[in-house]
């Protein structure tokens, strides 16, 4: 699976203005709403359901990122939101490190293998060093796109 | 035999096992798996199918195997508790992560 097919062009943030985990999960679902992915109406459900998942359980598995995320039945089809934060974010991480590139990814209910092919997508970039170096650096959202178009062609 | 390969051998455990769960290795899956795999010494592999070995005490790897229900992992442990190694992971596997 390619990162550009389940990036929201629009839902790319290069500054966070959020500083706390949940805020910036909230921050990162109100441009899924305003690109017209996710229903205003379903808004408080999503950003509540992702911060009930990281509660069970991290997703700040090291390295300064992040992939807070959620299946769900009323997601119907799968949408990633792209952001950083020059500060950081607690988020808890596992090697207790703030994170400062966050890839948030809703995911319908029923398709645990599609769920699986873009963690895949997600984290064969993420546990590469230049990939999240690049990412942090990006300034802009054209940057970021830039680089993910590049990780895509490089992946088979 | 030299003796360096005989050590190898003799601190080699590898066991295949069949992913049950519906949802496959996702996050928690993974996250335990790397937990667990951490308190071992030996150094442990995961692999499946023409994917290359990952490290099982990296929860980033273990995603990116993006094993879904029925892969076969071939989990691979080499070091001194080897072998206990990958009993425990088996048996995290093959009870479906108690999912």
């Amino acid at each position: 699976m390619k990162l550009l097919e389940i990036v929201v062009k629009e839902s790319i943030i290069p500054q966070l203005k959020a500083t706390t985990r949940d805020a910036a999960i909230s921050e990162m679902i109100d441009t899924l709403v305003a690109a017209g992915a996710v229903k205003e109406d379903q808004k408080d459900e999503f950003v509540k359901a992702v911060i009930r998942r990281e509660n069970k359980g991290s997703t700040g598995f090291g390295h300064g990122v992040a992939v807070p995320h959620v299946k769900h039945a009323e997601i119907k089809k799968m949408h990633v939101a792209v952001a950083n934060s020059e500060e950081g974010i607690d988020f808890k991480a596992l090697d207790r490190e703030p994170v400062h590139s966050i890839m948030l990814l809703l995911s319908p209910e029923d398709e645990p293998e599609n769920h699986l092919d873009a963690m895949e997508a997600i984290f064969g970039n993420l546990s590469q060093d230049t990939f999240r170096r690049f990412l942090r650096q990006a300034s802009t959202a054209d940057e970021v796109i830039t680089l993910l178009s590049e990780a895509d062609a490089a992946t088979r | 035999m030299n003796q360096s390969l005989k050590k190898t051998l003799s601190t080699t455990a590898t066991i295949t096992v069949k992913i049950p769960n519906r949802l496959g290795m996702h996050a928690r899956p993974a996250t335990m798996f790397a937990e667990i795999a951490g308190q071992f010494e030996a150094d442990i592999t995961v692999a499946h199918g023409e994917h290359d070995p990952v490290d099982g005490k990296s929860i980033m790897q273990l995603m990116m195997l993006a094993a879904t229900q029925g892969t076969p992992l071939v989990i691979l442990a080499t070091g001194s508790d080897s072998n206990a190694a990958v009993e425990e992971l088996k048996s995290l596997v093959a009870n479906g992560f108690n999912e």
